[in-house]
C-alpha cells in the first residue's frame, strides 16, 4: 500500500476535524451575533468585545480556582453570565434609546462601544498575554483516522451541536423565541398584540451577547488570551454572518463551517497563506450568493 | 367606550386627519365607512397608538390613552387587525395565536380553542406557515390573533376586503356572534352593504374629516350622502 496516500488521508481527516472544531466556536459566537442582528437591527461591532470579555473572565474565574478542574467548568458557566449581565446593563442604559436610528448611527455606536471595552478590558486586566488550562482529560491528543487529534476540539465538537439544538429549540419551541421570530420581521405588530417589544429585545440581545461570553469562554484554553481578540473575531463574524445570511442563525452555522474548513484546509494546503482561503471562500460565495447561502430577514 | 375628540394625525410632514371625532359604545358595532384614501386605517392605527395623533384626545373607558404604546393599549382592552394582515408570516398558524396569547385574571378569556370555535378553517390548517396562507385564511387569523388579546373593544380593518361572497358570509355571521357575546366592534370598511347589515351606528370619513354620522337606518335612508361620499 502506498503509505503517502495514508499519510494524506490521515493528515486531511484530521485538519477537517481540526477546521470543524474552530467552525463550532466560530458559530457559537456568530449566532449570536445573527440573533442579535435579525431580532434588533442592530450590527453590533461590539460582539467581539463580549467575547474578549468571556475569555477574560474565564481566566479571572480559573485563576481564582488556581487553574483547577472546578475552575474550567465554573469559569465555563459563569464567564457567559458575566458577559450576558454587561449586555444587560448595556442594552437597557445605552441600545434601547438607539433602535429607530439608522445603521451608520448604530454602526458608530457600537464600533466606540468596542474602543470603550477595549479600554475597560485593558484598566482590568492589563495587556499581558493571559492563558488559562482545560481539565486534564480535556487535554492532550487521542488517536483518530491514524492521527491524533486533540481532545479539546473534541470536546468543542460535541458542545457546538448541544448549543446548535439548544438554539433551535429556543427559538421554535419557546414562546419568547417565537415573539423573537416575530419581532424579527414586523415588530411594530407584536406591539399591537400587547407584547411588550422592548422587553423582548433587551432578552433577544442578552442571549446572542450571552453566546459572544460562551464561545469566549470555550475558546479560552486553545489560545492566548489577549487585547486584540476582539479584533480579529468581529471581522471574521461579519463575514461569516455575511456569508450565511444576515439574521440567520442558521446561515451563522453555515458561514462558520465554511470559514472554519476552508481554514483549516489552507493550513494544509499552503501554510504561508492560510489566512486568504476563507476570505477567497467569503468573495466566491458574495459573487454567487450576494444576500448569502441561507435566506437573509433583512 | 371609546371617545376620540378632534384629532390630528400626520404621516411625517403630510396632515391626514384633520379633527376626526368619534364616539363608540360599549356592545356597539360602529362602523367607519370611505373611499380608498380617505383617513380611516389612519384613524385605527391612531386610536391604536401606531400613529399616534399629534393633536386631539382619545379615551378609552374614560381614561386617556393618547399617546401610549400599541403594546399598553392592547392590554387595556383594545384589539387591532390590521387591513394588510400582517401575519408573522415564520410562525405557524398556531404560534401566531399562541405569542398573542395573553394570562389575565378572570373575565373573558381567549384561548387557542375558543379562536378554533369560531374560525374553524384555522384549525385544519393551525401547522402551517402563516406566509403559506390565502389572503381570506390571513385575513380571519388576523382576526383570530387580534381576538387572542381578550379585547373588549376590536378595531376591524377591512375584514371583507378580497374575500369571496360566501366568506364574507361567513365572516359576516362570526363577527355578528362576537357581537352577541358582548364586544364592542369598530369596523373601517368599503363594502357598504354588509358593512350597514352589522353595524348599528356608522360615520362616513373622507379626506380626513368626519362628513357624517348617524344610525344605519338614517345611513341607508340618506342617498344623497351615500353618493357624495360612497359613490353608490
Ligand atoms: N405610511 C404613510 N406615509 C405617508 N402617507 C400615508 C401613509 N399611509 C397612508 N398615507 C396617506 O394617508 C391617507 C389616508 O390613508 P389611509 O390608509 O388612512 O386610507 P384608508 O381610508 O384606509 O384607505 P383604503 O381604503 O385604501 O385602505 C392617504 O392619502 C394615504 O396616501
Ligand atoms: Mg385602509
Amino acid at each position: 500500500m502506498d503509505s503517502g496516500y495514508i499519510l494524506t488521508f490521515a493528515a486531511l481527516s484530521s485538519q477537517f476535524l481540526v477546521g470543524l472544531s474552530r467552525a463550532m466556536i466560530l458559530f457559537i459566537v456568530c449566532s449570536g451575533m445573527s440573533f442579535v442582528l435579525g431580532v434588533l437591527r442592530v450590527p453590533n461591532v461590539a460582539h467581539g468585545s463580549l467575547y474578549m470579555i468571556g475569555a477574560f473572565s474565564a481566566f479571572s474565574i480559573s485563576t481564582l480556582f488556581g487553574g483547577s478542574s472546578t475552575g474550567f467548568w465554573l469559569a465555563l458557566i459563569i464567564s457567559p453570565l458575566v458577559v450576558a449581565l454587561v449586555s444587560l446593563i448595556a442594552e437597557r442604559a445605552l441600545f434601547c434609546h438607539l433602535y429607530e436610528r439608522e445603521h451608520l448611527m448604530l454602526l458608530l455606536f457600537t464600533f466606540a462601544l468596542m474602543l470603550i471595552l477595549g479600554d475597560l478590558v485593558k484598566l482590568t486586566w492589563g495587556a499581558d498575554y493571559r492563558s488559562i488550562m482545560a481539565p486534564p482529560f480535556l487535554r492532550g491528543s487521542i488517536p483518530i483516522f491514524g492521527s491524533s487529534f486533540p481532545r479539546y476540539n473534541l470536546f468543542l465538537l460535541i458542545v457546538g451541536p448541544v448549543v446548535a439544538i439548544s438554539l433551535y429549540l429556543f427559538t421554535n419551541k419557546t414562546k419568547i423565541g417565537k415573539i423573537a421570530r416575530a419581532a424579527a420581521v414586523d415588530r411594530e405588530m407584536v406591539g399591537a398584540v400587547g407584547i411588550n417589544v422592548s422587553w423582548v429585545f433587551a432578552a433577544a440581545f442578552v442571549i446572542g451577547c450571552y453566546l459572544a461570553g460562551l464561545g469566549g469562554a470555550l475558546v479560552a484554553p486553545m489560545v492566548s488570551i489577549t487585547l486584540g481578540m476582539d479584533h480579529d473575531i468581529i471581522i471574521e463574524a461579519f463575514l461569516i454572518v455575511t456569508i450565511g445570511g444576515l439574521g440567520n442563525m442558521w446561515g451563522a452555522l453555515v458561514g462558520s463551517l465554511i470559514f472554519g474548513i476552508t481554514q483549516a484546509f489552507g493550513v494544509l494546503f499552503w501554510p504561508q497563506f492560510a489566512i486568504v482561503f476563507p476570505y477567497l471562500a467569503v468573495v466566491i460565495i458574495l459573487i454567487l450568493r450576494p444576500t448569502g447561502m441561507l435566506k437573509s430577514v433583512w | 367606550m371609546l371617545e376620540v375628540e378632534e384629532i390630528h394625525t400626520f404621516y411625517g410632514l403630510s396632515h391626514i386627519l384633520f379633527g376626526v371625532s368619534l364616539s363608540i359604545e360599549s356592545g356597539k358595532v360602529v362602523c367607519m365607512l370611505g373611499r380608498n384614501g380617505a383617513g380611516k386605517s389612519t384613524t385605527l392605527k391612531s386610536i391604536i397608538g401606531i400613529t399616534p395623533p399629534k393633536k386631539g384626545s382619545i379615551r378609552f373607558k374614560g381614561e386617556e390613552i393618547t399617546g401610549k404604546q400599541p403594546f399598553m393599549l392592547v392590554r387595556m382592552g383594545i384589539g387591532y387587525a390590521p387591513d394588510e394582515r400582517r401575519i408573522f408570516a415564520d410562525l405557524t398558524v398556531e404560534d401566531n395565536l399562541e405569542i398573542a396569547e395573553r394570562k389575565v385574571e378572570g373575565g373573558e378569556r381567549w384561548d387557542k380553542e375558543r379562536a378554533y370555535e369560531v374560525f374553524p378553517v384555522l384549525e385544519n390548517i393551525g401547522s402551517r406557515r402563516g406566509g403559506c396562507l390565502s389572503g381570506g385564511e390571513q385575513k380571519m387569523l388576523a382576526i383570530a390573533r387580534a381576538l387572542m388579546c381578550n379585547p373588549e373593544l376590536l378595531l376591524l380593518d377591512e375584514p371583507f376586503e378580497g374575500l369571496a361572497p360566501v366568506m364574507v358570509k361567513v365572516l359576516e355571521d362570526q363577527i355578528g356572534t362576537l357581537k352577541e357575546t358582548g364586544l364592542t366592534v369598530l369596523l373601517a370598511e368599503q363594502n357598504v352593504k354588509t358593512t350597514l347589515r352589522l353595524s348599528d351606528h356608522g360615520y362616513i370619513i373622507d379626506d380626513g374629516k368626519i362628513r357624517y354620522q348617524g344610525s344605519v337606518e338614517e345611513l341607508k335612508e340618506n342617498e344623497e350622502v351615500r353618493r357624495k361620499y360612497l359613490f353608490i
